[in-house]
């Protein structure tokens, strides 16, 4: 990347940072051994940190990555490809109304009240189950985001029997 | 029928048409079923939201659900009875996923309540029209589901030079269209001069299929000045609406553009008709026609109420066993496979289509670079080369190929000899990318919210801990540098805890 030459090098430095955190999939979930994907994106900048330490994100987070910053990664942790996404979703009945899985949610994705009933806004939930430990009762459970007509995507050999149809040759 | 200049078809396929079976028996009316199935999601846009409660009667032609946007659309009870369920049921879609539909139980009585029926609808103005084709939901019935409010509306808003009905049923099979030319000419004809108006188009072109001779004669006895109807010839897809722009006009609507910003508006002969009721009686769309054809005892077309079970229409034709068919909504190119028949008819089925199930199917061979899929391609596309970047899942090389101006005709997966999927490959690597765009939409929202909650908690703590939390407008300055600011903060807390002693 050509970096223009009057730019002070803290500029330069907080483009780059913010470039890293949009490549990020802002699942916010720690597994990189930050505190979150902003972090990490500063770590990478500014540390030297290792670009190859986010699962969520998979091989497609870190070919931009290396395209970025020029920056070779190693072999991956984890998971080759990004993970499926999926969200979590509290058993209402089950749940005491403790107040930690909101504590823990990074991006308040969790309502509810102390001794009252959580819930999670399905919406802004980004699956990192951060909230999965804290639960003193177990009540939070994961669940495949993708099961509904709105995120279903067309996988590729889905209907390899299309053309089986074509009966209507002259 | 006028002899216009036609422009000829950049690739495309003569199919064979098997239309004759259909084509010439006069279409009936299905009984109503004892259960309507009604899925909130008939169309292009957004999911309606129902308005009736379970437990609640209704009468025919009454709201049941409605539009959420501008790009939405009002559902209608087809008959009356009691709302039974708001659920999720089967429906139509290639996934097998189920969809929330209300549910009606019927009570068998047919009776239209009386509407608010303009008694002249060329003296309404162009809004109060369009305010009765809202009311009315009406969409697409050509298959794609457009609502048809947003076509007028955006079509009243810039300029229209032309107008097409387009009745080129180009899918083989297919003839509810061919039907409702024979049947209902002089609204059809009506239609076109309303919409015409309505649009202020300046031409207006009714195109029929150059093997549908029965509805050309049809129009042409009840032939208007202003409408000029225009035979094309018989070559799939003729009718797809870019593709029939081309052909009649010889303008080409550029890429990532609507037919609307060259000043053509395309209406499907079926939607100007349903149209044309909703402006003269009021009357709702809850009823289309379509064509049940291939291995039936009984092909032909049929009114059906919109959330008849195709299970229960399958009946009224005969066939009880299915298992050795599949069952296709649409024609045989474009069509998607029934997976379940208690799915319900929505407003853009126009077809129920049943072939035989093949017991011997060879799968599909490698690419043989024979260049087959590029002549036959009505875009203009190198499927070849498109196929490559899809099954790779390269995106960007998709995209660079114009893989978005696909239409998902099939006329490349038709030609190749090696029967490879094309369109299946197209259709993944279009919501591969969609899927990619709404990744990043939700993981903006992430940052957003994620910002915030940092801020909240920094706020929180009286400014003072710093340490481990970030905040959005500091977010890449080096610790170092928030030194003085963190200092402040320290004494502005000791100052206040300092007053509270």
């Amino acid at each position: 990347m050509l970096l223009h030459h009057q730019e002070p090098e803290r500029d330069s430095k907080r483009r780059i940072i913010s470039r890293v955190d949009e490549i990020l999939p802002q699942t916010q979930c720690q597994q990189c051994g930050y505190p979150g994907c902003l972090p990490y994106a500063r770590a990478i900048v500014s540390d030297n940190a290792p670009i190859d330490q986010c699962p969520p994100g998979g091989q497609v987070v870190r070919r931009a990555l290396v395209e970025l910053l020029g920056r070779p990664g190693s072999s991956m942790r984890g998971a080759d490809f990004a993970e499926s996404s999926h969200v979590v979703v509290i058993d209402e009945p089950a749940c005491i109304g403790c107040t930690k899985c909101i504590q823990a949610c990074p991006v308040d994705a969790i309502v509810g009240a102390a001794k009252q009933m959580h819930t999670v806004i399905t919406a802004a939930c980004t699956g990192c189950e951060l909230c999965i430990d804290p639960c003193p009762v177990d009540c939070i459970d994961i669940i495949d985001a993708a099961d509904d007509l709105a995120h279903w995507r067309w996988q590729r050999l889905h209907y390899a029997g299309h053309e089986r149809r074509m009966i209507a040759r002259p | 029928m006028s002899e216009r200049q036609l422009y000829s078809l950049r690739g495309g396929i003569r199919l064979e048409p098997y239309k004759s079976e259909t084509q010439s028996i006069a279409s009936r009316r299905l009984p109503i079923p004892e259960k309507l199935i009604l899925p909130l999601q008939q169309h292009v846009g957004l999911v309606a939201e129902p308005c009736v409660k379970v437990g609640q009667p209704v009468v025919k032609n009454e709201l049941i659900a409605t539009a959420t946007s501008y790009v939405g659309m009002h559902l209608h009870a087809p008959a009356s009875g009691v709302i039974s369920a708001i659920d999720q049921f089967p429906v139509i879609h290639p996934s097998g996923l189920p969809a929330t539909c209300i549910e009606i139980t019927t009570d068998g009585n047919d009776a239209t309540p009386e509407s608010d029926n303009a008694d002249d609808p060329h003296a309404l103005d162009s809004h109060a029209i369009y305010r009765l084709i809202v009311k009315a939901g009406i969409v697409g019935l050509g298959g794609a589901g457009f609502p048809a409010h947003v076509k007028i509306r955006e079509g009243t808003g810039q300029t229209v030079d032309t107008l097409i009905i387009n009745g080129v049923e180009c899918e083989p099979y297919i003839t509810c269209d061919d039907r409702l030319m024979q049947e209902r000419s002089i609204e059809v004809l009506a239609a076109a001069t309303l919409i015409a108006g309505v649009m202020s188009a300046a031409e207006c072109i009714v195109a029929v299929e150059d093997d549908m001779p029965a509805a050309m004669s049809a129009l042409c006895d009840v032939a208007r000045d202003g409408v000029e109807l225009v035979s094309v010839p018989a070559i799939y897809p003729t009718g797809g609406e870019k593709q029939l722009i081309t052909v009649l006009t010889g303008r080409e609507v550029p890429t990532g553009l609507l037919p609307i910003d060259i000043g053509v508006a395309v209406l499907n002969v079926a939607t100007a008709v349903a149209v044309y009721r909703a402006v003269v009686s009021g009357q709702p769309l809850t009823e289309r026609l379509l064509t049940v054809a291939g291995d039936v005892p009984t092909p032909g077309n049929v009114s059906v109420l919109i959330g008849t079970p195709i299970q229960y229409l399958l009946e009224q034709f005969g066939m009880t066993d299915t298992s050795k068919h599949r069952v296709l909504s649409g024609g045989p190119m474009m069509g998607t496979e029934i997976l379940d028949l208690a799915a319900p008819v929505t407003k853009t089925v126009n077809c129920v289509l049943i072939l035989p199930r093949e017991s011997h199917e060879q799968p599909p061979s490698a690419c043989i670079r024979c260049g087959d899929c590029v002549p036959v391609c009505p875009v203009g596309l190198q499927p070849q080369q498109l196929f490559e970047a899809a099954r790779i899942s390269d995106v960007d090389a998709a995209q660079d190929l114009h893989l978005f101006d696909c239409i998902d005709c099939g006329c490349c997966a038709f030609a190749c000899p090696s029967r490879i999927p094309l369109v299946q490959y197209f259709l993944h690597a279009k919501s591969s990318i969609e899927a990619l765009d709404n990744d990043r939409t939700q993981a903006d929202l992430a940052r957003a919210r994620y910002t915030a909650h940092q801020q909240r908690i920094s706020a929180a703590a009286g400014s003072i801990a710093f340490a481990g939390v970030e905040l959005a407008d500091v977010s890449s300055l080096e610790p170092s540098d928030l030194q003085s600011d963190i200092k402040a903060a320290v004494a502005r807390a000791n100052q206040r805890r300092h007053d509270e002693t």
